[in-house]
């Protein structure tokens, strides 16, 4: 049996990639506001004017793309006693060892949709806060120095995160596909995802 | 520009140093006596005439104060304080604007090279060019000074006059002071007058009077005479200890290093991982399982 699973449709592949795009010019620019030695790479949006004028649209942007993305996925995302095991034994499967009978996702994954969640959240309302010349003059100056701090932390927190994300979908071959593609082979789904494997093969057969 | 440039000492989000050949640059500052001011306002006008600004024509807001705060178009302005000090009422007027700290939040905070520069002579400038309107500078100031201009998005604030100070010349305002209550020179000839000023003070009975020189932003190239130096907060507000706030050095301090190491840390990991356990395939399992 060789048939490919879909595993992501187009719509939440455009969704995740018009998300994951915003993501990459956001950290660019952030990185350069952030540290004095890359602030050429404000460049990426022409000028650092632009950078800084543009930097909270694409940020709306990401949080609006994501929030469709929470709103499919959150179900998916609750954290039961298999995902507990897995992060537990998190060792074992970054060796390579499936843990525990994982559903469409595993408790490493879980864990960073949280937190996903969480950085864009804290950036949403700091973005808002810090946010010159719309919201900024709104707020103390206390607060706000407050928000540039944590929109920063948070930035880093994501930044990290997307690195680890990215690289597990790198180091688990067939999972680039699943969200280019759309499709996973039913070996990969079986090992990764042997619950969500199961959940898909009985629609299948009573269909 | 060429020849003042050799006169920076430090550059806003340049993490290598500024031309430092000039060493026995003289620090200038400018010391507002408040008991000499009458509130007049020739400071405001000066400032006004000599930058080209015109500020919107404000509206009587119930006090003194015209134009009631600092804008990207006022750079200077009177703040009226009425008080009862040692049973009498006190009118304590204060010319309120950028005290060019030695040790400046908003350079701290700015994310721009050169947008805000300070000067070997002590004067904090702000270069509009390279200004990008994220108002961190705002943040960073332990003032509530710089402002930022709705028309083109860029902070501003008092130069201390730096072109007329580059030729040797004072500031506008302390020019056209009628009472002689802005003085200008160099910061040691500043803290000796003060000196005088506040010995003054002390012997018609001001006995908390003293010379406003915040050593928490490294002191100021903008002093004050005061009457009542333990409160400065009388003063509309002068902070009393202004220090660059803690938030504002985590942010600018210790969070750059902390994020270095942690993405640094997630990529490495990533590498590490990969070269060391390899890729994790699922295909080879299939056909075992079958």
């Amino acid at each position: 049996m060789s048939r490919l699973i879909t595993r992501y449709n187009a719509a939440e592949r455009i969704n995740h990639w018009v998300v994951a795009i915003c993501f990459i010019l956001l950290a660019i620019s952030g990185l350069a506001l952030f540290y004095p030695a890359f602030f050429w790479l404000t460049g990426i949006f022409g000028t650092p004017q632009l950078a800084r004028i543009l930097h909270p649209f694409v940020g709306v942007l990401m949080v609006a793309g994501f929030a469709r993305q929470f709103l499919r996925y959150w179900r998916h995302n609750l954290v039961n006693h298999e995902d507990i095991r897995w992060m537990l034994a998190v060792r074992q499967a970054l060796v390579g060892d499936e843990v525990g009978d994982t559903g469409k996702y595993n408790g490493g994954q879980k864990g960073m949709f949280w937190v996903m969640t969480l950085c864009l959240l804290v950036m949403l309302m700091t973005g808002v806060i810090m946010w010159r010349p719309w919201f900024a003059g709104y707020f103390p100056i206390p607060l706000v120095r407050v928000a540039l701090l944590c929109h920063a932390w948070a930035a880093l927190i994501l930044i990290a995160s997307i690195i680890v994300h990215i690289y597990a979908a790198f180091w688990v071959k067939g999972t680039i596909s699943a969200m280019v593609e759309g499709k996973v082979s039913p070996a990969w789904a079986r090992k990764h995802h042997p619950a969500w494997y199961r959940e898909v093969s009985e629609k299948a057969d009573q269909s | 520009m060429a020849l003042q440039s050799l006169d920076i000492r430090r550059r806003s989000a340049s993490p290598t140093p500024a031309p430092l050949v000039r060493e026995n640059v003289t620090e200038v500052a400018k010391l507002i006596d408040v008991a000499s001011c009458t509130g007049c306002k020739a400071c405001q006008v000066a400032c006004s005439e000599w930058n080209d600004l015109r500020a919107e024509v404000g509206h009587n807001v119930g006090v003194y104060d015209n134009p009631a705060d600092l804008s990207a178009q006022a750079w200077t302005v009177i703040r009226f304080n009425e008080t009862t000090e040692n049973g009498k009422l006190e009118w304590l007027i204060r010319k309120d604007g950028c005290m060019h700290c030695a040790d400046p939040g908003c350079l701290k905070a700015c994310p721009s090279p050169g947008a805000i520069i300070q000067y070997s002579n002590g004067i904090v400038d702000f270069q509009e060019e390279n200004c990008i309107g994220c108002g961190y500078c705002i943040a960073g100031c332990p003032f509530n000074v710089p402002r930022l201009n709705p028309v083109d998005s860029k902070a501003y604030k008092c130069t201390l006059c730096s072109d007329r100070v580059a030729v040797g010349q004072e500031p506008a305002c302390a020019k056209t002071c009628p009472t002689g209550a802005i003085h200008f020179g160099s910061k040691d000839e500043m803290r000796d007058l003060a000196a005088k000023r506040v010995a003054g003070l002390k012997q018609r009975g001001y006995a908390n009077a003293g010379l406003y020189d915040p050593q928490g932003v490294g002191g100021t190239h903008v002093m004050y005479v005061l009457h009542h130096a333990d409160q400065p907060r009388l003063y509309s507000n002068l902070p009393h200890e202004p220090q660059i706030s803690p938030v504002v050095a985590l942010w600018k301090g210790l969070l750059k290093p902390l994020s270095t190491v942690g993405i640094a840390a997630a990529g490495l990991f990533g590498f590490f991982h990969y070269i060391t356990v390899g890729p994790n395939r699922a295909e080879e399992h299939e056909e075992a399982d079958e």
